[in-house]
C-alpha cells in the first residue's frame, strides 16, 4: 500500500470523486488557483474546470449557501471553509438551512452535501486559526460530524462523505495534514460514517480521542504500555452520530475511560461521552470518568509557550493516564 | 410587447381573488381561535401574479418566502392546502405540519423549502442558479423577499455571487414598505431595492407593485434578460402591507390608520378587475366560486386529523424518509 499524508489523502478522495461523479463540484475561497491554502485541492482546477472546481467570493455564509442550493438541484457539493474559525458566519446555513432541510420540508428536500474545514491548535495560528468547532454541529440533529485522525481514515470517510445523501461536517485535523502519513488502500474504498475504531487494544483503561488528540493518545498509550499500563484507544472518527456500542464495550472491558479533546472542556464533545457512560456503563465503571481537553479559554494563544500550555499533548495524555490507572 | 390573452387575464384576476380570500378567511380564523398563526401576503397579489404566470411553471425554480400566498395559488398550490397548513393537520403538504404556516416547499413544482429567518433562501437561489448554468439548461430561478431582508448580509452575499457568475436568477424584492414596525427608510438609504442592484453589477427593475399588468409585463421582460444569459437582475415590485405584520403584531402601534386607507385606495384587487377588463358578471361568478373553495377548504380541514405526536421523530436524515 502507498504511504502519503493526511491532506494527500484528501486530495485524493476528491480528485477521486470528481472523475467518479459529475456532480460533485468543489466550492471555497482560493480552492481553485491556489489550489487551497492547505493545497487539498492542487491541481483539481487544471483537471476539472472552473465549473466544477469554484473559486468563491470571500463570504463563507455563502459558501454553504450555495452549497445548500447546488445540492437541492442534484449537485453534490463539498464546500470548503478554509479554517473552521470562519465557519462562524455560515452557521447559519449550516444549522437553520442545511441540517433542518430534510425535516422541516417532511423529506421532500434532502442535501448531500459535505462541509470540509481544517481546525485545531499547535501550529502557531493564534485564537482565529486553531479552533475546534466539533461540539456546536455534533449537537444538530441533521449533520453528521466526522473527524478523520488518519490518511487512510480522511480518504475512505471523505469518500463516504461525498456519497452520503445528507449534510456532512468533515472536520480535517490540520497540525496533522503533513505530520500524519499512513498508509492508504489502492483504488476505491470507502470508510463507513458511524463506527468508531479500536486503534490499540488494552485492558486497564480507555482512551476516547479524534483527530490530532488520536495521534497524540495512540503516542501516549505506546508509552504507558512500556510502563506496564495496558491503554485501549478508541478513534471516535464520527461524533454524530455517536458511535455508542463501541464507547460502551470499550469501557465494559477497561472499567476507566479518559476522554481527550483540544476543544475547550465546558459542553465540549467530550461531555456527551462522559453522560453516555453514566448512562449506560454506570455499573462497569471502577473510577470516575476523566476529561483531559484545553482550558476553558477563548482561544490558543499566538505565543508558543501559551499554546503549549493550553494544548493537550502526548505528555499530558500519559500523565492523565498514569493518573486514572492509580486510581 | 405579448399581449394578454382572455384566458390568461381570467386566471390572474381568479388567483389574486382566491388569495384574498383564503387570507382573509384566514384572519377571520384567526379571530375565532381556530387557528394560532397567520401572516399575510394581501396587498402583494398582483406583483405575485404578475410574476407567477411570466415564469415557465414547473420548469423553472423559485424559492419563495412566507407572503407568497398568490404566487404558490398560481403553481397548482391549492386552498385545501393552504388550511391544513393554518391548522397544522395531517396531511400538510410543505413540512408535514412541521412548519409554521406559510413556509412553502412544492417539490413538484420546482418549489424550495425554506425558514423564518430572512433572505436565508437567496444563497440557495443562487446555488441553484449555478447548477442550471453548469448543466446548460435553460431555465432561470426566481426568489422573493421583502425589502427588510435585503438588509440581511446573505441577500448581499447571494446578489454578489449570482453578478459575479452571472447566474440565472431573479431576486424579487416586494418592497411592502415595512419590515415588521420599521419604515423602508430604516433599511436603505437609497430610493428602493433596484437601486442597490447598481452597485453591484446586475440589472436593477422597479415596477408599481399594484398594477397586475404592468408587472406581468416587467417579469417577462427580465425573465427574458436573465433567460438570454445576460445575468441576474433584482426586480422590486412596489407594494403596501394593508395587513399587520402577522396574527401576533399589532400595527396601530406605529402607522396611522389614514396612510393605511390612503393605500387601501390603490388596493390592487379592484385595479386589476379594471386593468384586466374583467366583466362585472363574471367577477361575481368568480367570487362565488372562491368562496365556495374557501368554504369547502375550511370544513376539510377543520375535519382533518392531527399528525400523530410521535411522527415528530422523523425525518431527521435522508435514511428516515418514508413514503407518506
Amino acid at each position: 500500500m502507498p504511504e502519503m499524508t493526511l491532506i494527500e489523502a484528501v486530495r485524493q478522495a476528491l480528485d477521486e470523486e470528481l472523475a467518479r461523479d459529475e456532480r460533485v463540484l468543489v466550492i471555497g475561497e482560493d480552492v481553485g488557483r491556489r489550489g487551497g491554502v492547505f493545497r487539498a485541492t492542487q491541481g483539481l482546477l487544471e483537471k476539472y474546470g472552473e465549473e466544477r472546481v469554484i473559486d468563491s467570493p470571500l463570504a463563507e455564509a455563502s459558501i454553504v449557501g450555495v452549497g445548500v442550493g447546488a445540492a437541492l438541484y442534484g449537485m453534490r457539493p463539498v464546500c470548503e471553509i478554509q479554517f473552521a474559525d470562519f465557519i462562524h458566519m455560515a452557521f447559519n446555513q449550516v444549522v437553520n438551512e442545511a441540517a433542518r432541510m430534510c425535516y422541516r420540508s417532511n423529506g421532500e428536500w434532502t442535501l448531500p452535501m459535505v462541509i470540509r474545514a481544517p481546525y485545531g491548535g499547535g501550529i502557531g495560528g493564534g485564537i482565529y486559526h486553531s479552533q475546534s468547532v466539533e461540539a456546536f454541529y455534533a449537537h444538530v440533529p441533521g449533520l453528521k460530524v466526522v473527524i478523520p485522525s488518519n490518511p487512510k481514515d480522511a480518504k475512505g470517510l471523505l469518500k463516504a462523505a461525498i456519497r452520503d445523501p445528507n449534510p456532512v461536517m468533515f472536520f480535517e485535523p490540520k497540525k496533522g495534514y503533513r505530520l500524519i502519513r499512513g498508509e492508504v488502500p489502492e483504488g476505491d474504498y470507502s470508510v463507513p460514517i458511524g463506527p468508531a475504531h479500536v486503534s490499540r487494544e488494552g485492558t486497564d483503561l480507555s482512551v476516547f480521542a479524534y483527530g490530532m488528540m488520536h495521534h497524540y493518545a495512540l503516542q501516549a498509550a505506546a508509552q504507558a504500555g512500556a510502563e506496564g499500563i495496558s491503554v485501549e484507544v478508541v478513534d471516535l472518527r464520527t461524533l454524530l452520530p455517536v458511535d455508542r456500542q463501541s464507547i460502551l464495550a470499550s469501557v465494559r472491558k477497561t472499567g476507566k475511560a479518559l476522554i481527550v479533546h483540544e476543544d475547550n472542556l465546558t459542553g465540549g464533545y467530550g461531555a456527551e461521552v462522559a453522560a453516555i457512560l453514566a448512562e449506560e456503563a454506570f455499573g462497569d465503571l471502577d473510577a470516575p470518568v476523566m476529561r483531559l481537553c484545553a482550558p476553558d479559554v477563548p482561544g490558543i494563544p499566538f505565543s508558543h509557550a501559551m499554546q503549549e500550555w493550553v494544548m493537550p499533548n502526548p505528555q499530558k495524555i500519559l500523565g492523565a493516564i498514569r493518573r486514572l490507572a492509580r486510581f | 410587447m405579448m399581449e394578454l390573452t382572455t384566458d390568461l387575464k381570467r386566471e390572474m384576476f381568479w388567483t389574486m381573488l382566491l388569495a384574498r380570500r383564503l387570507d382573509e378567511r384566514a384572519w377571520l380564523l384567526h379571530r375565532q381561535g381556530k387557528i394560532a398563526f397567520h401572516i399575510s401576503g394581501i396587498g402583494h397579489e398582483a406583483a405575485q401574479v404578475g410574476a407567477v404566470f411570466a415564469l415557465r411553471r414547473g420548469f423553472d425554480w423559485v424559492v419563495p418566502y412566507y407572503r407568497d400566498l398568490a404566487l404558490l395559488l398560481g403553481l397548482g398550490y391549492t386552498p385545501r392546502d393552504f388550511m391544513l397548513a393554518l391548522m397544522g393537520k395531517r396531511g400538510e403538504r410543505t413540512s408535514g405540519a412541521r412548519q409554521m404556516p406559510s413556509h412553502w416547499s412544492f417539490k413538484a413544482m420546482n418549489v424550495v423549502s425554506h425558514s423564518s429567518p430572512v433572505a436565508t433562501q437567496a444563497l440557495h437561489a443562487a446555488g441553484i442558479g449555478l447548477a442550471i448554468k453548469r448543466r446548460g439548461e435553460e431555465r432561470i430561478v426566481f426568489t422573493s423577499t421583502g425589502e427588510g431582508s435585503t438588509s440581511e448580509g446573505e441577500w448581499y452575499e447571494a446578489v454578489n455571487w449570482a453578478a459575479v457568475h452571472r447566474l440565472p436568477v431573479v431576486f424579487n424584492v416586494q418592497n411592502n414598505q415595512y419590515a415588521i414596525s420599521e419604515p423602508a427608510s430604516r433599511q436603505m438609504a437609497v430610493s428602493g431595492a433596484a437601486e442597490r442592484a447598481c452597485g453591484m453589477g446586475l440589472k436593477g427593475v422597479s415596477v408599481d407593485g399594484m398594477d397586475a399588468p404592468a408587472c406581468h409585463r416587467a417579469f417577462l421582460e427580465v425573465f427574458d434578460h436573465v433567460r438570454s444569459g445576460a445575468g441576474p437582475a433584482v426586480i422590486e415590485t412596489c407594494v403596501y402591507r394593508i395587513t399587520p405584520h402577522s396574527s401576533d403584531d399589532d400595527d396601530r402601534s406605529y402607522r396611522s390608520r389614514e396612510e393605511v386607507e390612503h393605500y387601501k385606495q390603490n388596493d390592487c384587487l379592484p385595479r386589476a378587475e379594471k386593468a384586466l377588463g374583467l366583466e362585472p358578471e363574471l367577477v361575481e361568478e368568480l367570487e362565488r366560486k372562491a368562496k365556495a373553495m374557501v368554504d369547502d377548504a375550511v370544513a376539510f380541514a377543520l375535519s382533518a386529523p392531527d399528525p400523530d405526536g410521535p411522527e415528530a421523530a422523523y425525518p431527521v436524515y435522508a435514511e428516515d424518509v418514508r413514503d407518506a
